[in-house]
């Protein structure tokens, strides 16, 4: 007992040396004292002045890296969505000779589990870890919806490769979404896509959608539904299932009863596989087509899927319509990872980071040796961004954080993408008409 | 704190709390049937179909079932790892089909595919076996004599094990089970009935008949029944405790090892997680049928497969409930809470001492 | 556990079988960590920059262990070193077998971390050519564990503390590091710790420096001269320590940082709920494993009366909805206690099991979401107390100090309630339901209070929880959350309230501090429940009325009956 309170008492003592010395210091990245403008100071040409930001300065003292991270779902069935688009942050981060700012460049990552839950946490851990300059993520929309107010609270600011939620670059977001802005595309364009391929190109006028209660699938087979029932289809059945739920039977039975022609399941890896690996043993769904969005487009889904996905359509973003450099950027990927990418977002996640760093560069400090970054001032550098010349087009920023260049087709899997090995579709089969 | 007359007053209102619950759950039942019957949604075989996949899904259970109350019947322990004894298994003939598919074996032909199955069951089963086992010597066995909260904190302890010891093996990724074309083949019947299905339930019910027998007509069995009863008579009788206690475990593995390949033959897939829901379910369906009893175990299994399948469209699609499959556990789960206030014996009754505490 | 050993280091000549056993163990251990993927992961973490990862300070541990078992019953010094270095060896080679056999067959079909990173890990980046490097580590550091073994127990004592030492300070590093460095010591943190890990000079200043101080200050024994003080005297002497463990608590999240805050507060939490559960189980003995369902009540009532977002009804600030979520808890309590407080023993488990199920699935569900808001939940919950950013209460420290605020009063109510009538009457029905009845203590009423009181405490954890997070999801409502509140107090000691805290900072804290190996997080912690059963069944600080009841045994006390006793029954026959 008595060692135990000797050892205690050195630990107050150390613990309130160490909180003194907080006061005083100030911490080397607290945030500086904020003046009663309310706007960040000018930062351009004016060497040797410490700027100030109301939402805060990152302090990086001499020698120490440029922290940026990347949030979003890096485990569990979906973790090829997260670390697809990782794999473009990294390569981008390598093409700058991992530098920026003289500095060396450390990127951490926090996983968001696919979940608000988990973006929720991921966000907090982000928050509370002061010497983060700025984020790429989230991954899954979920994570987003779960994790932005504390994000944006905390004066960070995220671009995220791979969010295709409609709402969250909606005209109508409420200020939580201040520090939110994405590369991705919104699936108002690619469920619309989706209904006109369904209705047009393959003429069928029926067709049922199951979501899995996400922000992601949820929005997107409303969209779906919305834009099929426009063009003069039928939506028969709008169902849902669980996260992490295996046994379909009940869902499949339910559907079939409703007889469509198409079922449209914008879902996830885990619950999409199953439902595709059992629809062949639902009585009445033999001859129904099946079709799902980016979320399902990887290695992953088509392995846990089985043979049965064959004939399945997949909406993604068009990879034949991004520039030259994208296959510079598919050669540094195969380099790095010995192996092609594992999803749709990685090169969404490349022009995230590369905005990212842009604005960074921008608005960077160096004065006596340490570096100053005011957060808000990165934050309108970000949005100001203009003809980015990114992979996946050329890229501007709105005022509701959509720096997307959407061009979405539909591929089909046939018997080669089943493999074994299964593969990813390389050509899509169908583009919607331009306007 | 004196006052008969709260206690009189507490009795009545919980008599009436339960009579209250009584009345709702009848009449959500019989309202919620007559509804979903009457607006005709679902056609005949519709119906059929899902009584059939409750029938595959309750064999599932009931397969596992029989390894918690075998357990429980013999130590009055909750084996909460069996769920993961049961995972083990679907892993293990996962791999075996990846084997046996890659040697060209696995679909050459229906006989072979059968054999095939068999191989892969066996594989299943060993390797349940030995992880149950090992489980059984170091989580459980150092523990035997200790108070009940004791084993059952370690069991769900060795749970975190083993599901976490398969995700650092094998990674977090699902794998899809190596198809068998000919289970997909219809039978010759006027409604959707599958060989897989016919297979599931067959291999079911051979294994269960066989554990049956082997529990009442064996010497070993004898000694099983008898440790349950009463384990310190049984050692003077010259029975080692040790032994049977392994050998119940041994065989409830067994039978979770051949689960798992049924279960990933069923839904084609299997992952760290795979055991750790249908794990619960089978407890459930042991108690339904009332704990320690091997008939009770089987019966239960397929009540709960069938209320699981056809009860949420049954009882809820009437009153417009959307997505009735999200509610399935409820369903599930209602039954168990309600099974347990209102005949906490089960269906067959216990076969375990009243003085559980 | 074959052939009975002396305890202590009696043998003169070695023990072959013995040492045999311990190196294949210490093989399989070895082996097993570097398979389930424990030492290419923790390889990416510095111990001492430049020198030794986390992941190959593992597997030197193993060995160490693996030796230190074998030699300690040796007393001769050759027979203790030949003992530690044989059953190193036979460890290390178990590793090295590995590394040779990775290279003839690829293992990742079926163990995916067997990957050529792996086997660079334990050879120190050299191949299959340095296949023999664990082998030949394995004999230095069983030797070396055996040598330790021959020393003096208090030097032992003393160098252990210094490796210990030197271990924690490389775990923590970057913990300590970053606040550190804004402050007068940054020259300090510079000079000990490097971005992640310790520095060389760092480990041995921390390592000389500690195995001194345990060893000097042994001779000035303050023990006991303090226990024989009489009481008054005693408890005045102990009243600065009171005193500095409070303030302690009051300026950890300052001194540490928002992160730490962050993970602190947490563990005030599950304190909270760990108490409220500590009368339902410690108290009454009711095993409740659907405790989630009334943190979810708490959590959902606070969302609906608070947020600002979609579903959020009245907007009211988060105090105004505390009292409601605390009290609609309770009631939550009573209407599911009521039918299944009659059931028994596991069944009840089971049971509340089960209900907390219903109330995650429910709350997740399409019926709901018009109310609830399905999987997507209730965000925009205000912060308990609004204050500009750059005040010291704007991060997570307001929810730590809400927390341990709540928590004290948790633990005042629960520890009033263990001394009152009514607490007596909960122990009593812990013994032996069948007496307590007999003794005409009500069953039904008082294990429904003690039910419901459980209930409100963990509403409060799940109102304190939405704070916190700011916002509550379905996929919060976890089995786990439940099984987590149990382990705390399982692991702490069955009805003792130091014992939650400890439980907690154990269960909660420590493993939030190690995200970046969450994968390995359920795995280490079904590890502590085994090992804990196993080897500490009271738990970690067991309560005193406990030890008391036990009359000194060293068995945990559970109200259950006698596992062996006779057990009259018609199985299966």
């Amino acid at each position: 007992m008595q060692k135990y309170m000797r050892w205690s008492a050195i630990l107050v003592v150390l613990m309130l040396v160490l909180a003194a010395c907080q006061s005083d210091g100030g911490g080397d990245t607290s945030e500086a004292p904020s003046t009663d403008g309310s706007q960040p100071a000018e930062t351009e040409g004016t060497a040797n002045e410490i700027p100030t930001d109301e939402l805060g300065v990152v302090e990086i003292p001499e020698g120490d890296p440029i922290h940026l991270a990347f949030w979003g779902v890096l485990s569990g069935p979906d973790s090829s969505l997260g670390v697809d688009a990782q794999r473009g942050f990294e390569i981008a981060i390598d093409d700058r000779g991992g530098e920026l700012l003289g500095r060396e460049i450390e990127l951490s990552s926090e996983d968001g589990l696919c979940t608000p839950e988990g973006g929720a946490t991921a966000a907090q851990k982000l928050a509370a870890d002061t010497t983060i300059v700025g984020l790429i993520g989230s991954v899954c929309s979920d994570e987003t919806v779960g994790g932005i107010k504390t994000i944006t609270e905390a004066g960070l600011t995220t671009i995220s490769a791979s969010n295709t939620r409609p709402a969250l670059t909606a005209e109508d977001r409420d200020e939580t979404f201040a520090g939110y802005l994405r590369t991705a595309h919104s699936d108002a364009i690619q469920g619309d896509v989706a209904a006109q391929f369904v209705y047009n190109e393959l003429g069928l006028t029926t067709a049922a959608t199951v979501h899995d209660g996400s922000a992601y699938a949820e929005a997107l087979q409303q969209v779906f539904a919305d834009s099929f029932t426009a063009l003069g289809g039928t939506i028969t059945a709008q169902e849902a299932v669980d996260k992490g739920q295996t046994d379909m039977s009940t869902v499949l039975s339910t559907i079939a009863a409703s007889e469509p022609e198409l079922l449209y399941m914008p879902i996830f890896t885990a619950e999409g596989g199953f439902i595709v690996a059992q629809s062949g043993d639902a009585a009445g769904l033999e001859d129904v087509a099946l079709m799902g969005a980016d979320g399902l487009f990887s290695t992953d889904f088509l392995e846990a899927a089985g043979p049965n996905v064959e004939g399945m359509y997949l909406s993604s973003p068009d990879f034949s319509a991004f520039g030259d450099a994208y296959q510079d950027f598919l050669a540094a990927h195969e380099e790095k990872y010995g192996e092609p990418p594992l999803q749709v977002f990685h090169a969404h996640g490349y022009d995230a980071a590369n905005i990212l760093m842009n604005a960074i560069e921008e608005v960077g400090v160096e004065v006596d040796g340490t570096l100053y970054i005011p957060k808000g001032a990165l934050r309108e550098a970000i949005y100001a961004t203009t003809d980015h010349e990114g992979l996946t087009g050329t890229l501007s920023c709105s005022e509701f954080g959509d720096c997307s260049a959407p061009v979405i087709a539909v591929y089909q899997i046939t018997a080669t993408e089943v493999g074994p090995p299964p593969v990813l579709p390389t050509a899509p089969i169908w583009n919607p008409p331009a306007e | 704190m004196n006052g008969s007359r709260v206690e009189r007053f507490t009795d009545v209102a919980i008599a009436a709390f339960l009579w209250a619950l009584r009345i709702a759950v009848i009449l959500v039942v019989v309202v919620g049937s007559f509804l979903t019957i009457s607006q005709g949604r679902f056609t005949g075989a519709a119906w059929i179909g899902l009584a059939i996949d409750g029938l595959v899904l309750g064999s599932i259970y009931a397969l596992i079932a029989l390894g918690y109350t075998m357990v429980y019947g013999i130590l009055r322990m909750i084996n909460f790892a069996h769920g993961e004894i049961f995972m083990a298994g679907a892993f293990g003939g996962y791999f075996a089909g990846v084997f046996l598919a890659g040697a060209g074996i696995l679909n050459a032909h229906p006989v072979l595919s059968v054999l095939s199955i068999i191989v892969m069951i066996c594989v299943a089963a060993a390797l349940s076996v030995a992880i149950s086992l090992l489980v059984e010597r170091i989580a459980y066995r150092p523990l035997r004599n200790a108070p009940r909260l004791v084993p059952l904190i370690s069991a769900i302890g060795a749970s975190f094990v083993l599901q976490y010891t398969f995700r650092g093996f094998l990674g977090p990724g699902i794998y899809a089970y190596p198809d068998i074309d000919f289970l997909a083949t219809p039978l010759p019947l006027p409604f959707d009935f599958r060989v897989r299905d016919l297979l599931i339930i067959g291999s079911a019910v051979v294994m269960m008949a066989g554990l049956y027998l082997f529990v009442m007509r064996t010497r070993y069995g004898t000694a099983m029944r008898a440790v349950s009863e009463d384990r310190s008579t049984a050692v003077l009788m010259g029975i080692d405790v040790n032994r049977t206690i392994m050998l119940t475990f041994a065989m409830g593995a067994a039978m979770a090892g051949a689960a798992g390949v049924l279960y990933g033959l069923l839904f084609r897939q299997v992952f760290f997680f795979t055991g750790f829901v249908p794990g619960i379910k089978a407890f459930t369906a042991a108690v339904l049928g009332g704990i320690g009893n091997i008939p009770g175990a089987m019966l239960g299994g397929l009540f709960l497969g069938e209320v699981e399948s056809i009860g949420p469209i049954l009882f809820l699609d009437g009153f417009g409930v959307p997505s009735t499959n999200q509610l399935k556990d409820v369903v599930a789960f209602t039954m168990l809470v309600l099974i347990l206030v209102f005949r906490p014996s089960g269906i067959l009754g216990e076969r375990v001492s009243r003085q559980r505490a | 556990m074959t052939t009975a050993l002396p305890p202590v280091a009696q043998l003169t000549a070695v023990a072959w079988g013995h040492v045999i056993r311990t190196g294949l163990i210490g093989a399989a251990v070895a082996v097993y960590a570097c398979l389930v993927g424990i030492v290419p992961t923790f390889h990416e973490r510095p111990m001492i920059q430049g020198i030794i990862s986390l992941g190959q300070t593992a597997l030197v541990l193993i060995l160490l262990g693996t030796g230190y078992l074998a030699a300690r019953r040796h007393a001769a010094g050759l027979t203790a070193l030949t003992a530690g270095a044989a059953s190193g060896l036979i460890a290390g080679a178990g590793v090295t077998l590995l590394v040779i056999v990775g290279q003839l067959i690829d293992l990742r079909a079926v163990f995916s971390p067997a990957s050529p990173a792996l086997y660079d890990v334990v050879t120190f980046e050299l191949g299959v050519a340095g296949a023999w490097i664990p082998a030949a580590f394995g004999i230095g550091l069983g030797m070396a564990a055996g040598g330790l073994s021959l020393l003096a127990p208090a030097v032992r004592r003393s160098i252990v503390n210094g490796l210990l030492a030197v271990l924690l300070l490389g775990l923590f590093a970057g913990l300590l590091r970053t606040p550190m460095l804004g402050s007068p010591l940054g020259g300090l943190a510079r000079l000990l710790f490097a971005s992640n890990g310790l520095t060389i000079a760092g480990a041995v200043i921390s390592f000389v420096l500690v195995t001194a101080v345990s060893h000097v200050p042994r001779r000035v024994d303050i023990a006991q001269p303090l226990a024989d003080l009489p009481a008054p005297q005693r408890r005045l002497l102990t009243l600065p320590f009171l005193i500095g463990g409070l303030i302690l608590l009051l300026v950890i999240p300052q001194a540490l940082g928002p992160f730490f805050a962050q993970v602190i507060a947490l563990v005030a939490i599950y304190v909270l709920m760990g108490f409220g559960l500590n009368i339902t189980l410690g108290l009454a003995g009711l095993l409740d494993l659907g405790f989630v369902a009334f943190f979810a009540v708490g959590a959902y009532t606070v969302g609906l009366m608070t947020s600002t977002a979609e579903y959020g009804l009245l907007q009211w600030p988060f105090w105004a909805a505390v009292p409601f979520a605390v009290i609609l808890a309770a009631v939550f309590g009573g209407f599911l206690g009521l039918p299944i407080l009659s059931i028994r023993g596991d069944y009840l488990a089971i049971a509340t099991l089960g209900f907390g199920e219903i109330i995650r699935l429910l709350a997740g569900s399409d019926l709901l979401k018009a109310v609830l808001g399905g999987p997507r939940g209730i965000v925009n919950i205000p912060k308990p107390i609004s204050v500009p950013p750059d005040h010291f209460l704007a991060g997570p420290d307001q929810i730590y100090y809400i927390a341990l605020a709540c928590a004290a009063g948790v633990a005042f109510v629960a520890w009033r309630l263990r001394a009152s009538r009514l607490g007596r009457a909960w122990i009593a029905i812990r013994e032996d339901e069948d007496v307590a009845e007999a003794l005409g203590i009500n069953l039904v009423n008082t294990k429904l209070l003690a039910y419901m009181l459980g209930a409100a405490f963990a509403g409060l954890g799940g109102a304190v929880f939405a704070g916190l997070v700011g916002s509550i999801f379905p996929s919060s409502i976890d089995l786990f959350v439940s099984i987590n509140v149990v382990a705390i107090i399982i692991i702490g000691g069955m009805g003792s309230l130091p014992g939650v805290v400890v439980g907690a900072i154990f269960l909660i804290g420590i493993p939030e501090l190690f995200r970046e190996f969450s994968d390995y997080r359920f795995l280490f912690y079904g590890f502590a429940l085994i090992a804990m059963m196993r080897f500490r069944p009271e738990g970690l600080i067991p309560s005193t009325i406990v030890a008391r009841e036990l009359h000194g045994d060293a068995e945990p006390e559970e109200p259950e009956e006698p596992a062996t006793g006779p057990a009259p029954s018609a199985a299966a026959s």
